[in-house]
């Protein structure tokens, strides 16, 4: 005789592989190379970097949930991911001090304030690299060469500055390939953009491996291809015809493409779900906006690097996007 | 050789479809349970009205509950036996209706007697309709609507393509491919009657590129002279919902809130349509269906004609099911209801039962916030926004996911919760939200 309770399921009783937590731990996956590359080419320094933003975006993480008697949220990797991005996009040479309000800003203001995951508007990294842009002008624009002899040997002073002392940035600090070109008009080589020797923020470095974990995301499902080839593409085409325009005032597309943040922002960051619309259509239109805007800042703006505004900036129409463009219902 | 389509509706999901351990097995007979339970409420609708006693006997096919009005269908003695007890029994919605209890004789001649046979060659349309009525036949395919009902073309519209729906897209089930396999004749026979109570200058039988064989054994028995045509689509789930169907086969669009004879179309499922051709000649009433039994927990899986009333406990001892069994779905494992209470009886809806077990089940994880990931809208075959109707029928929004959303639209297909990676309960909030609109519609009438 049949004895057994029965556990009680909502249909479907089906359920597709993967969840958010596994979602977010192979977006970590596809991070780790770049991150692992970053530090090869720039020593210890980018170790610690990386180490304090992800620790200070865990940490508060955990201390907010605490606060606010939620349940622990840090299972899900997602402060990982804000923490990896954020100190991806930082000078390898940044204070450490600075780094961890980064990542304090970055979970408390980019994402705990408006809710948690999924809830927040902004793409939390981004949030927190403005934020550290304006309050700490001049160390995130001072760089480092890449690719030093005595990187893993020693440390720069200026990663242990006391907090709320200026800190003194010691070696030459070499200027970014896109600052080199906005304020010297010096091309920096393709291939060694695309492979990643030279300077610049952490996750600047190479085009390839961040392309590679792309690749990764998308085979996984996680990441719609249309928004980093949106954006690629549209910030290609229209440098293009801008150099052809005028090759003196304007860089190279190849150029356009594989300089500064781009394609960190367009693979890991514009492609965030939270940020980006829902629909295909919805999609294509955010990866134009942005590679319009990265066009823009960089060729008119004041600053050598747009794509951090341009993807907040998308991130903030994006819900509106979804609202305009809506698969059509069927029958109406 | 037929008409394979590339058409197929927008979206939709790739549920994995584990059809090959049931698609091959012949359809068998099932014994008969000691004591049938017959529960009244069995269709959509009112429940049937019961008309025999305590203590009567009776013998297969006779009427044991007559229907109560025109949204209604009578209910015909599985077996022949004696009535025990007329009283409550278990549903698998969980409340309880009234039923009857049939102990059946041992040994028992099972010869059901010929009543009025409906005669497909002179009856008029409204003959045929009663005769579908009398036969107590619903929808198979799972949602139980009198069939009579449907069949009728309102006035004023026209029926111009009878859709056969031979799709199954539900993962594990199979009753429809051996239906198709074994019954053709059944089914031609009752697309006579369709064609001639629908008034339909053609007959389409959809079914999907998996069941290659079954099209191929329905094309080559087209009887000469029928109107038929077998079309191929791809596999995609929920291509068996009627509006799907329509948009694969034909390119036609169901209006919003409209029925398929709006478009012309009248969709029949394809074993209820050889339930016609079966029943209606000699005016037999239905007393038994096709279903698959199936499932990593089952030991005997298959297709068996397995008659109506049969106690779910039965059905699972006679087939044996592994120790570890840790739920039971009636119907598919995307629609299907999950059972709690083994008491219930296999009815005429009951297309399939799937047994899982303990390591087989993924535990439904703990809902998390939506991260917007945008697989839902990617997978609703309405092309709704789930993840917002979501967030607002948790608000209980009800107005705005009327207004803005098309929540009336969804036909709780449970794509968009399949594929969802932070396991929020959507067709279960939808379904609560629909049916919260339907009461304030209601209530808003009523003053
Ligand atoms: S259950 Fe409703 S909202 Fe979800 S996919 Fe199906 S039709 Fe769309
Ligand atoms: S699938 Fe789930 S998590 Fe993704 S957008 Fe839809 S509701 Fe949100």
């Amino acid at each position: 005789m049949l004895t057994k309770t029965l556990r009680i399921t909502t249909s479907p009783h089906l359920k597709k592989g993967m969840d958010t937590p596994t979602i977010m731990r192979h977006v970590v996956y596809a991070l780790l190379p770049v991150a692992i590359f970053s530090v090869f080419v720039f020593g210890s320094c980018a170790f610690w970097v990386l180490a304090t933003t992800v620790l200070s975006c865990l940490i508060t993480e955990f201390l907010i949930n605490q606060i606010a008697g939620n349940h622990n949220s840090l299972t899900d990797s997602s402060a990982i991911i804000t923490g990896l991005l954020l100190g991806l996009t930082l000078p390898p040479i940044f204070p450490l001090w600075m780094a961890a309000v980064g990542g304090f800003i970055a979970i408390a203001l980019g994402k705990m304030a408006f809710g948690g995951l999924g809830n927040n508007v902004f793409n939390p990294a981004l949030v927190a690299r403005a934020v550290l842009q304006a309050a700490f002008p001049v160390a995130i624009t001072t760089w480092y060469p890449a690719m030093q002899a005595d990187r893993f040997q020693s440390l720069p002073s200026s990663l242990f500055t006391t907090p709320f002392f200026q800190p003194v940035f010691d070696g030459v600090s070499g200027a970014t390939p896109l600052s080199a070109f906005k304020f010297d008009q010096v091309v920096a080589s393709a291939n060694d953009l695309a492979f990643g020797f030279v300077s610049g923020s952490l996750g600047e470095t190479s085009a390839f491996l961040i392309l590679v974990g792309g690749i990764y995301l998308w085979y996984r499902g996680i990441i719609n291809w249309r928004v980093p080839v949106g954006i690629i593409a549209t910030v290609f085409l229209l440098s293009g015809a801008l150099y052809l325009i005028d090759a003196t005032t304007f860089a190279p597309p190849q150029f356009m493409v594989l300089s500064g943040g781009l394609m960190l922002g367009a693979v890991f960051m514009a492609t965030d779900m939270v940020g980006s619309p829902m629909t295909n259509k919805g999609m294509w239109i955010y990866a134009v906006f942005i590679g319009l805007m990265v066009v823009v800042i960089r060729s008119w703006g004041g600053l050598p690097e747009g794509v951090m505004y341009a993807i907040l900036l998308a991130n903030a129409i994006s819900p509106h996007i979804d609202r305009m463009v809506k698969d059509r219902v069927y029958g109406t | 050789m037929f008409n394979f389509s590339k058409n197929t509706f927008k979206h939709g999901v790739h549920p994995p479809e584990h059809k090959d351990d049931t698609c091959t097995m012949k359809i068998k007979q099932f014994p008969f349970a000691p004591v049938m339970i017959i529960p009244m409420a069995q269709h959509l609708g009112a429940p049937s009205q019961v008309v025999v006693k305590e203590g009567q006997e009776v013998s297969r096919g006779q009427l044991i509950a007559k229907a109560n009005g025109y949204m209604s269908v009578p209910i015909h003695a599985p077996v022949s036996g004696v009535i025990k007890k007329i009283g409550l029994v278990h549903t698998l919605s969980g409340n309880r209706c009234e039923g009857i209890y049939l102990e059946a004789f041992p040994f028992s001649g099972q010869e059901v007697p010929a009543g009025h046979g409906v005669d497909w060659r002179t009856s008029n349309q409204d003959e045929i309709l009663a005769g579908v009525q009398q036969a107590g036949i619903v929808g198979l395919g799972g949602a139980a609507f009198p069939t009579h009902v449907k069949l009728k073309v309102p006035d004023g519209k026209k029926c111009e393509v009878l859709m056969l729906n031979g799709i199954e897209c539900e993962p594990y089930l199979t009753t429809d491919h051996r239906v198709m396999l074994e019954q053709s004749s059944d089914i031609f026979m009752g697309i006579r009657y369709l064609l001639r109570s629908t008034q339909a200058e053609r007959v389409i039988i959809g079914i999907e590129a998996n069941k290659l064989d079954a099209a191929e054994h329905l094309q080559n028995n087209i009887p000469e002279g029928l109107p038929v045509e077998v079309k191929v689509v791809p596999v995609k789930y929920p291509q068996g919902a009627e509006k799907m169907l329509i948009k694969s086969v034909l390119d036609r669009e169901v209006p919003s809130g409209g029925l398929p004879i709006d478009v012309g179309v009248v969709v029949v499922n394809i074993a209820t349509c050889a339930e016609i051709g079966r029943l209606l000649p000699y005016g037999h009433g239905i007393q038994e269906r096709v279903v698959t039994i199936t499932g990593p927990g089952v030991k005997k899986k298959g297709n068996y004609l397995i008659p109506i009333g049969t106690p779910l406990r039965f059905a699972l001892e006679e087939v044996g099911v592994a120790d570890n069994i840790s739920e039971v779905y009636m119907g598919g494992p995307m629609m299907g209801m999950s059972v709690s209470n083994l008491d219930i009886s296999i009815t005429k809806g009951t297309s399939g039962i799937v047994v899982f077990t303990e390591g087989e089940t993924k535990k439904q994880g703990k809902p998390m916030a939506c991260i917007k990931c945008g697989a839902c809208v990617q997978a609703c075959p309405m092309s709704l926004n789930p993840s917002r109707m979501g967030i607002l029928a948790k608000h209980e929004a009800y107005q705005e996911m009327l207004d803005q959303e098309h929540i009336m639209d969804c036909f709780e297909c449970g794509s968009c919760a399949y594929v969802c990676p932070s396991n929020i309960p959507l067709v279960q909030y939808f379904r609560q939200s629909k049916s919260s609109i339907r009461k304030q519609k209601l209530k808003a009438n009523a003053h």
